[in-house]
């Protein structure tokens, strides 16, 4: 056991240093076609109405973005369409600079009017036409003084302007092709990415050419790319049987230890931090959750110190951490963290807290059911965990699993007790990753249904202080206050595993799985 | 000189044997099922003194363990024992087995009684109904039904589990409670209990339904190991049981596929238990119909 361990630890250390000495050291080649695993199929291709990575992952290559981030240096934006910006001093204006030279793939060059329809397009939708982020970007008005300039005036201050704009759902759209019928990119792919868009077969493939107009000269290496959809437990198979090379959003340890065993010396494995979490939300509507004592209770029940190292092995639960990523810049350093209700290391002490707690209030045999979806990773150990850490201070929880449509219209109607749910996002910005801890009346998704105005407003405050020191400042008592009313509290955050064939360079890893997909650097060492 | 005719002794009676001693001696398979599914309810019932370990506490230091002194399954994931998990499951299974069988025969046996029973009109339309629910597979038929009525738990039952195994039985039991009734009403003393003006729910719970009862009973338990599959199946599609409730579809399903190579005691030993269970309903089962069935006593 402890050989097999070591072997693995060695081989999937080799492989990282390997991988990222080569790929830092060799020259690009030419050609090829790179053929990956999507474990989801996407519902359309619009990308300003998609909130997922079935979308991105096909379809991003096709597209260009006005800035996005670096997957070498994330969180650091750098240009794309925008060959360079400037910002005005009261930082409530943002000029942008586009590159000459772009064309669309039907060949059609690209301007700054294409980049205002589609920024108009995402803030105020035409009918019938879906923006999921239009609230994100309310406070933007955009100009195009010129074919080379656009201009985001801010109608209030807003901190992380260029983060936003660097959401890979922000693809660039053609002006003329809008007027004529705004939803065409439900339906159509014309973009100016590095790939063409050659086919998608549903339910089986999805495949792009090279275009040889994209703006980055000599990029993109690769002919082409093909998707294969696949079932999650499809994947390493997949990989194992050469059906295809690499799966991009994620995979578990166990997938990770199989691939090492077979493929061992021929695999890259990227392993980190994930922009995503899993966190109970306690229904403030329903007693006893409206009681701040007994929510923190239920917190304080659970050993996430304890349980990450082991959870680790067998799912992408890893890291403890509070509302904003663990190693973020802006969270809550571990010396403040464990302070706060359910984060301390001194399980036992406090358990005995938790269950005193649940006597005064009168809940020495509370029981309640548990909302989750019934997928198995990683909602149902994330369930199975809480559900044991609650027994421990004599707590009964029923797990109800059910299908993502039906937990999603019973956790919307407000129609549970605790559920699990995910804090999921392209970035770590805390306007992101605070949009399920408001109320309702600022955030739809704020579904634990309470009505404490102070966390909107520190929230509205952070949003608009662009001096970043002061804003970490409010961020970290916003987050001290979430976890301490708990509303809703994280049980652990995502570890982002990758693996694909070692011939593969030039892809990085960044926290989130939306991010660096367009492949452009991509390319195959064979 | 009269003769009085003298009721033989009973000693002079040519024994009867006792239905179960005879049971056993003619179908010795039927037993050996018989056996095995004691063994699963004395699991059942007395899995607190059975099982070594609490089926549902996580114990990470045990994690992935092999079967052993400690763990004489092994472990699963999570650290929880396995035989633990397989003596506790034997309720889940046995419980949706017998009472969605039991509940899919009764309401199967009472719509084919009706059928048989009043022909005609109702006959047809009681049919066609059959043969639609007939159509579909009963994997199907059984995940449309818990897809639309999610779950409806009390007393540690989900009794929305229990409809959707059932509903596939009803059909199935009523076409042979159907053919049983035809040959029934067919009888004379049906004929009679007509004549007396007994009423059609009379003559039918009173006269007919006693009649088909060997049929029932054989496809009761034909149907249990059907049931008991058609649990594991939904569980092990995530309709069914949830985590960290133990059942045997539920052991296999899920992560539990990913750690089939490192510790396939976590997927072979449910798998075993689903598997002898089916096997000993079955036998049973098929004992039970050879030695009810006249038709097939010789």
């Amino acid at each position: 056991m402890l050989r097999t361990v070591l072997r693995t630890v060695i081989a999937s250390t080799a492989a990282l240093l390997v991988g990222a000495g080569i790929a830092g050291a060799q020259t690009p080649k030419k050609g090829g076609t790179l053929n990956f695993g999507v474990v989801a199929e996407p519902p359309n291709y619009d990308c300003h109405g998609s909130t997922t990575f079935a979308l991105v992952h096909p379809i991003a290559p096709h597209y260009s973005l006005l800035v996005k981030f670096d997957g070498k240096e994330y969180p650091k934006v750098i240009p794309d369409l925008a060959e360079s910006w400037t910002v005005s001093p009261d930082r409530m204006t943002y000029t942008f600079k586009i590159r000459t030279g772009v064309k669309f793939h039907d060949g059609s060059p690209l301007t700054s009017e294409d980049i205002k329809a589609t920024y108009d397009r995402i803030i105020n939708p035409p009918q019938g036409v879906v923006s999921i982020r239009k609230a994100y970007y309310a406070d933007l008005v955009v100009e195009a003084p010129d074919p080379t300039t656009v201009v985001f005036k801010l109608k209030n201050p807003m901190a992380g302007v260029l983060e936003a704009l660097a959401s890979p759902f922000n693809c660039v759209y053609s002006a003329a092709k809008l007027k004529e019928n705004p939803r065409y990119p439900e339906t159509q792919i014309m973009g100016s990415g590095p790939f063409a868009f050659v086919q998608h077969v549903k339910g089986s493939t999805w495949e792009g050419k090279r275009f040889d107009g994209y703006f980055r000269k000599g990029q993109p290496y690769l002919d082409g790319y093909k998707i294969f959809f696949v079932k999650s437990g499809g994947v390493v198979p997949g990989i194992l049987g050469g059906q295809f090379d690499a799966e991009f959003r994620g995979r578990n340890p166990s997938e990770k230890a199989q691939l090492l065993e077979k493929m061992k010396d021929k695999l890259t494995v990227h392993e980190g931090t994930w922009v995503n979490n899993l966190m109970l939300v306690f229904n403030t509507t329903r007693k006893p959750f409206d009681d701040v004592k007994v929510r923190q209770a239920l917190s304080m029940a659970i050993d996430r110190w304890g349980g990450s190292d082991a959870l680790s092995k067998i799912s992408i639960l890893k890291f403890v951490g509070g509302v904003m990523r663990p190693g973020y810049s802006m969270s809550l350093p571990e010396a403040e963290l464990v302070k706060l209700p359910g984060y301390s290391k001194n399980i036992n002490k406090s358990r005995e807290e938790a269950k005193k707690i649940l006597e005064q209030a009168g809940l020495k045999d509370l029981k309640f059911k548990l909302l989750n979806r019934n997928i198995p990773e990683p909602y149902t150990p994330a369930g199975v965990y809480s559900i044991d850490q609650w027994r421990r201070i004599g707590v009964t929880v029923e797990h109800e699993q059910l299908e993502t449509k039906l937990y999603q219209e019973r956790v919307a109607k407000g129609d549970f007790d605790v559920a699990v749910e995910f804090q999921a996002d392209f970035m770590d910005d805390p306007t992101a990753q605070f949009s399920k801890f408001l109320t309702k009346k600022l955030s739809p998704s704020g579904y634990s249904g309470h009505t404490d105005t102070k966390i909107d407003e520190m929230y509205t405050k952070q949003r608009q202080t662009m001096d970043v020191a002061e804003r970490t400042k409010i961020v970290r008592e916003m987050e001290r206050y979430a976890l301490t009313q708990a509303y809703n509290v994280p049980i652990l955050w995502w570890q982002r595993i990758i693996m694909y064939n070692k011939k593969i360079k030039g892809w990085y890893m960044t926290p989130s799985h939306y991010l660096w997909q367009d492949l452009s650097t991509v390319w195959l060492d064979q | 000189m009269a003769t009085v005719a003298t009721t033989p002794s009973a000693d002079a009676l040519p024994k009867r044997a006792n239905p179960l001693w005879q049971f056993i001696k003619v179908q010795p398979l039927g037993v050996f099922g018989l056996l095995i599914i004691l063994l699963y309810v004395v699991c059942a019932l007395g899995a607190k003194w059975i099982a070594p370990y609490d089926p549902e506490a996580i114990d990470f230091a045990a994690m992935l363990a092999k079967p052993g002194e400690e763990h004489l399954f092994g472990t699963d994931q999570y650290g929880r024992d396995v035989f633990s998990r397989i003596v506790y499951g034997a309720r889940t299974a046995l419980a949706v087995g017998i009472l969605s069988s039991m509940f899919g025969c009764t309401l199967g046996a009472l719509l084919g009684a009706a059928s048989g029973y009043f022909g005609g009109r109702i006959d047809n339309a009681i049919q066609r109904v059959v043969d639609i629910m007939l159509s579909f597979p009963i994997i199907v038929l059984a995940m449309v039904v818990v897809a639309v009525l999610g779950k409806r738990a009390a007393l540690g039952i989900d009794w929305n589990l229990i409809a959707a195994i059932a509903l596939p039985i009803i059909p199935k039991m009523a076409r042979v409670a159907r053919s049983s009734t035809l040959s029934i009403v067919a009888m004379p003393f049906i004929d009679a209990a007509r004549a007396a003006g007994f009423s059609h729910k009379r003559i039918i719970l009173r006269h007919i339904l006693p009649n088909i009862v060997a049929p029932y009973l054989i496809m009761v338990t034909a149907f249990m190991a059907q049931a008991i599959l058609l649990e594991a199946s939904l569980s092990f599609l995530g309709l069914g049981v949830t985590e960290p409730t133990p059942a045997w579809g539920l052991m296999l399903s899920g992560t539990s596929a990913d750690f089939y190579q490192t510790a396939p005691w976590m997927i072979l030993f449910p798998g075993a238990a689903i598997t002898l269970a089916v096997f000993a309903f079955n036998l049973f089962g098929d004992s039970l119909r050879d030695w009810l069935d006249p038709k097939l006593k010789s």
